[in-house]
């Protein structure tokens, strides 16, 4: 038990020295996650909008399989894209692997999926009571769904959310990719994994109340937009 | 193929009487699980005044306002519109019992409206003006559409009809839940918009809302129309049967 009071002790002092290496970690850990869910949001929202709204063959298909993929191992994406961008693979020649772009693009795949199927539930639910308003106003498709999108903001912060809690949790898919040098690719979950091997089980934990603490505080944050957003009856 | 309702169909010219027809429903069925609740209506509708659609529950009254809003497509049956070869979509405008506005001010909703109309840009600012003015409700412009009360609300689904300017304004029902200060408002801006040479259908089973609006009254009964007779007329002397048994308040079988 003695660890989870040197844990906190841990925490509390590199918390309180601003310690560099530390700001740095959790510096590289934000830029990476956050970049990493606004591409995912950038493509998940329209796809989940048009999957929504959209009548096409294959749509059934696609429901399924994004809907899966919200559980693809970080683990597995992470080795996919290490192929992709190795020497030897078909992306070899941009010389990504190890680099923070490396980590960012490996995490946009594990999100997008997130994003986008719970983006098609949010859209899919508001449709069925916009669809016969918007349809005897004669909207085109394309301004359905930015109307639908636009109409939902609010709710969908919650699709984003869960996106930005897998990207900031998972360790598997930075770990391959990054390689965790430090300076360069180390983040939050992958300083934690190395710190743990190394028997430095206070530290670790440490992080690990941070690396909480923040994710706490990036949640409470956006709730409270979506809660202020609702006060307004918006929502 | 069947000719369906689409905004591509070839529609030709019909005459009827003196006054151009602005649409009519030629033989139109439509049937869901093998119940036709739609059955062969014929009807005709002059370009201008205000057609009140009377009928118990079920008569079919909603779904021909749908069939006329190309929301739905009829299984058989023609409906042809005057003048146009193609009706233009937002000549025809839709208000539904239970206003849906957007999650957004008044003033965004009419805006969206305006802009899906395909109003000019520049146009867009002087008509937002004048359709708050119009529903009254330059007070309540900024407010979140959804937070009104509901005959504030389907004042603002009312206006965002005629911000289409629209050659037939279709009524479902608009006041069936609202108070009688509300449902005068509503029937102020129907009047407007009737005065303003639309077309107006309106389905209501307010009597009193009937007389006062309707310049003609068209009776359904199981999909079918029993009559089509002047609200004068109508509210003395009904000439069909089920008319008569309609307005004595005794059930339609």
């Amino acid at each position: 038990m003695q660890d989870f009071g040197a844990a906190f002790g841990q925490a509390f002092a590199l918390i309180a020295g601003f310690d560099p290496a530390l700001m740095e970690i959790i510096g590289l850990s934000m830029r990476v996650t956050f970049t990493a869910v606004v591409i995912a949001c950038v493509i998940g929202l329209p796809l989940g909008a048009v999957l929504a709204v959209g009548k096409f063959p294959g749509r059934a298909t696609l429901v399924v399989l994004i809907s899966a993929l919200m559980g693809l191992p970080p683990v597995v994406v992470g080795l996919a894209v290490y192929m992709m961008l190795s020497a030897a693979g078909p992306l070899g020649v941009l010389q990504l692997l190890y680099t923070p772009t490396a980590m960012i693009i490996a995490q946009s795949i594990l999100v997008t999926p997130i994003i986008a199927a719970l983006t098609r539930q949010v859209i899919e639910d508001m449709h069925g009571e916009y669809d016969e308003l918007l349809r005897s106003m004669g909207s085109r498709r394309l301004s359905t769904v930015a109307t639908l999108l636009w109409d939902a903001r609010y709710s969908l912060l919650t699709a984003a959310l869960a996106g930005l809690g897998r990207a900031l949790a998972e360790v598997g898919a930075v770990m391959i990719v990054g390689g965790n040098i430090n300076h360069v690719t180390r983040v939050m979950t992958t300083a934690i994994a190395l710190e743990t091997s190394k028997g430095a089980l206070a530290l670790a934990l440490g992080l690990g109340i941070i690396l909480v603490g923040l994710s706490i505080l990036v949640n409470a944050g956006l709730m409270g937009l979506r809660k202020s957003a609702e006060r307004l009856a918006y929502a | 193929m069947p000719e369906t309702l689409s905004r591509n169909s070839h529609l030709s010219v019909i005459e009827s009487g003196i006054e151009p027809a602005a649409v009519a429903l030629q033989d139109v069925v439509f049937e869901r699980q093998g119940k036709a609740l739609v059955d062969g209506l014929n009807l005709t509708l002059s370009a201008h005044g205000t057609t009140v659609l009377m009928g118990p529950n079920g008569a079919g009254k909603s779904l021909t306002l749908r069939i006329m809003a190309g929301l739905i497509t009829p299984g058989h049956g023609k409906i042809r519109w005057n003048g146009t070869e193609t009706l233009p979509s937002q000549r025809v405008a839709l208000v539904f019992q239970k206003p849906v506005l957007l999650r957004r001010s008044v003033r965004a909703n009419l805006k969206h409206a305006l802009k899906i109309y395909g109003v000019p840009r520049s146009e867009q600012g002087q008509r937002l003006e004048e359709l708050l003015e119009m529903g009254h409700l330059k007070e309540l412009a900024d407010r979140p559409a959804r937070v009104l009360s509901g005959g504030e609300q389907q004042r603002v689904a009312l206006v965002r009809a005629l911000a289409a300017r629209p050659k037939l304004l279709l009524l479902d029902e608009p006041t069936a839940s609202l108070d009688p200060q509300a449902t005068a408002a509503i029937e102020d801006l129907i009047r407007t918009a009737a005065a303003s040479g639309a077309k107006v259908l309106l389905v209501t089973h307010d009597r009193g809302q009937a007389q006062r609006l309707a310049d003609e009254i068209v009776f359904l009964n199981h999909g079918r129309v029993t009559e089509v007779t002047s609200a004068a007329q109508f509210f003395d002397a009904p000439r069909s049967r089920e008319g008569r048994t309609y307005l004595s308040g005794h059930l339609l079988f």
